[in-house]
């Protein structure tokens, strides 16, 4: 492979995770609330069709993402509605939302399977395109994938450097210390979870209107629940839920790329290997709190074992410590 | 969530005389339950089925009736009915134990799977013989499937939703590898499937119709065992103790994390024989599409119910008709047959905000 070729696939990286990258981003925001919005898969297939339908009739690329970033609010108004309203459990309401959004896009997408829609205009940037080496891989994208890099330093800056992204860590961590200090707890973590709703909209008509360019059944299928997978390798921190989200996308190039390298595997090797990654990372991230595994561990010879505990510890990640349990005012 | 040591309790997975006390409740909250999940259900598919240009009425006449419209598509209804019923039960005892068995699409590919192998090895043998080998090469591939799940949730602390999911791709992966690879059509692979078994492995039907008679037997059977232990045995009682704090279990003596794994284990095991049914009844040939997503309507079907055994057939028999019945919905309409999914779920959905309202009341 030359340079060249190096190039265009780093690029390719990151314009293919884009889409994960402004999902990842939402449900990371949704989680630290302290709230699980299980309904991804489905709310993302959804927002792609709305977000491609209203693309095709209206002819306008942006408001075929604010349609798509208004699904995804809405889907996550219902999740606060069932749950955090009635207190019923979030995982149950997240994967029903998650069939019936699923169903829903086959159902009223049925007339906008492969027809011709509009697009996100490509948009290299004067100057800085020109850069050596660098502005092949950052600069010649479009809007929106600049956006995608943009997101992840805010999202880090908002929730660990501003008071409010104290507030709202302190949704998911200590609700109710939070409510005695007078945060109003339901009302916020309905906001964080309608905004990271939006974002995971935004990040379905990213698929249909900028990286697949057209929408057919279930066409993401899948997606939402490797985002999903992705925030809980990333530990909810912004920057390595997003290291997670370019791995994964380096993985799906690297997996068409090597179909033509290596034509004596399978295929269905490279379309099933980043499920079978997913779950490999998750006992990995796990590691560092699974007794079984330490004793394992401490029987490798020293000079192995030391390394291995500390890449474990430094892996390990713990969840927010009330996400998922319904917030009941004391 | 990921991280939480003890499973979390599953709030719908009232203990077994719920239904007795459903019963019992008060005539006013039935009503307003009832008016809730029907009046909410059939608000929201009919704007859906106006934002598609549809006469509703039509719309749910085809639906509501169709599964019952000539003695096929009553027999296409009961072959949907009994891996549907099989799953169901098998879910009651994994909600029980308060864990989200995701993974149960992947359970019964692999149960197709491996009920694939005695058929394709031994042909020769008699075949009420390889249909019990088929059986319980399903049963024994579905709980090998599970116990990977609870390996990965009760091991090594991976989430068994997320565990469940992962394994589910990885199922099907297997599945269009074999398609493709090892057992395709000699001539040309395709999505079609395996090559189809010869008719004399077949399930026997009855006269003229798709109706093999075994496959609802064996899923009656599944669903009276299932019901029989979690409600009159102490297994099923120190699963469902299991299920709802799993700490406290443990430190009454319930061998808590070993119930968790033999309620995966039994409910790989149904799933897995749904799979084998899916072969020798069904489809009679391997196909990518082998478990058509019974496994995820089946636990739309017991989150409708909540655990609660005695009313799994009732829902299992309700949403497979609306499945069957919805397949001529493209022909006679021109719309998408996934109306059914949009009604099954818009039914769960209000369900839960039934209850939740309930609890409030």
């Amino acid at each position: 492979m030359d340079t060249q070729q190096i190039l265009i696939n780093l690029a390719a990286i990151l314009a293919g995770a884009a889409p994960l990258i402004f999902a990842t981003m939402g449900e990371t925001i949704t989680e630290r609330a302290g709230v699980v919005n299980l309904s991804l898969d489905g709310k993302m297939l959804l927002s792609a069709m709305t977000g491609f339908a209203v693309g095709v009739h209206t002819q306008n690329v942006l408001l075929g993402f604010v349609a798509a970033a208004g699904v995804g609010m809405l889907v996550a108004l219902v999740l606060c509605f069932v749950s955090l309203g009635l207190r019923l459990s979030q995982t149950a309401v997240g994967f029903v939302l998650a069939l019936l959004c699923t169903d829903l896009s086959s159902f009223l997408g049925n007339s906008y399977v492969r027809v011709p829609g509009v697009a996100v205009p490509a948009m290299p940037i004067p100057v800085l395109q020109d850069l050596p080496i660098l502005g092949k891989i950052l600069f010649q994208h479009d809007l929106l994938i600049y956006a995608s890099f943009l997101l992840v330093p805010l999202v880090w800056w908002f929730l660990f450097r501003t008071r409010a992204g104290l507030t709202l860590r302190a949704l998911g961590e200590r609700p109710t210390t939070a409510y005695a200090r007078g945060v109003p707890v339901l009302p916020l973590q309905l906001f964080y979870v309608l905004l990271g709703g939006a974002l995971v909209g935004i990040a379905g008509a990213a698929y249909t209107l900028d990286l697949k360019q057209g929408w057919s059944y279930r066409h993401i299928a899948g997606t939402g629940w490797i985002a999903l997978a992705i925030v809980i390798f990333g530990g909810w921190n912004p920057w390595r839920v997003a290291f997670g989200c370019y791995l994964f996308g380096a993985l799906q190039i690297f997996a068409t790329r090597s179909q033509n390298l290596l034509p004596n595997i399978p295929t269905q090797i490279f379309q099933v290997a980043p499920f079978a990654l997913m779950i490999l990372i998750l006992v990995l991230v796990n590691a560092g709190s699974n007794p079984t595994l330490q004793r394992w561990i401490e029987q490798l010879p020293a000079p192995l074992s030391k390394p291995v505990q500390q890449v474990l510890a430094r892996l390990n990640t713990a969840a927010p410590a009330a996400l998922g349990q319904p917030f009941r005012r004391p | 969530m990921a991280d939480k040591p003890t499973t979390e309790a599953v709030p719908e997975a009232l203990p077994a005389p719920a239904a007795l006390r459903a019963l019992a409740l008060p005539a006013a909250h039935l009503l307003t339950s009832a008016g809730i999940i029907i009046g909410g259900t059939l608000l929201f598919t009919t704007l859906v089925l106006l934002a598609s240009g549809t006469s509703p009425l039509e719309a749910y006449r085809l639906i509501l009736s169709g599964a019952f419209r000539n003695p096929r598509t009553i027999a296409d209804l009961i072959m949907l009915t009994a891996p549907l019923l099989l799953c169901s039960a098998g879910l009651t005892l994994t909600f029980s134990a308060g864990l989200y068995n995701l993974g149960i699409e992947g359970q019964i590919v692999i149960g197709a799977v491996l009920a694939m192998v005695p058929l394709r090895l031994l042909p020769d043998l008699p075949p009420p013989m390889l249909w019990l080998l088929a059986l319980s090469a399903g049963a024994i591939g579905g709980m090998l499937w599970a116990l990977l799940v609870g390996v990965l949730r009760l091991s090594t602390n991976v989430n068994e939703i997320f565990a469940g999911l992962g394994l589910n791709f990885i199922a099907i992966g297997i599945t269009l590898y074999l398609v493709f690879g090892p057992w395709k059509r000699p001539g040309v692979a395709s999505m079609s499937g395996t090559e189809p078994l010869p008719e004399a492995l077949w399930l026997p039907t009855l006269a003229g119709i798709r109706l093999a008679p075994l496959a609802p037997i064996i899923a009656l059977i599944g669903m009276g065992v299932v019901w029989f232990a979690l409600t009159r045995t102490h297994w099923g009682l120190e699963i469902r103790a299991a299920g709802l704090n799993l700490a406290a279990a443990e430190r009454l003596g319930v061998p808590a994390h070993a119930r968790l794994f033999q309620s995966l284990a039994g409910c790989g095991a149904l799933a897995g024989l749904a799979g084998a049914l899916q072969i020798l009844a069904v489809y009679h040939a391997l196909i990518p599409n082998i478990s058509s997503g019974i496994g995820f309507l089946a636990l739309l079907v017991v989150l409708l119910v909540r655990s609660n055994p005695v009313w799994v057939l009732p829902v299992a028999i309700l949403f497979a008709s609306f499945s069957i019945g919805s397949i001529q919905l493209p022909l006679q309409l021109g719309i998408d047959s996934s109306i059914a999914g949009v009604l099954q779920g818009t039914l769960v959905l209000f369900a839960l905000i039934a209850q939740g309202v309930r609890g409030r009341g």
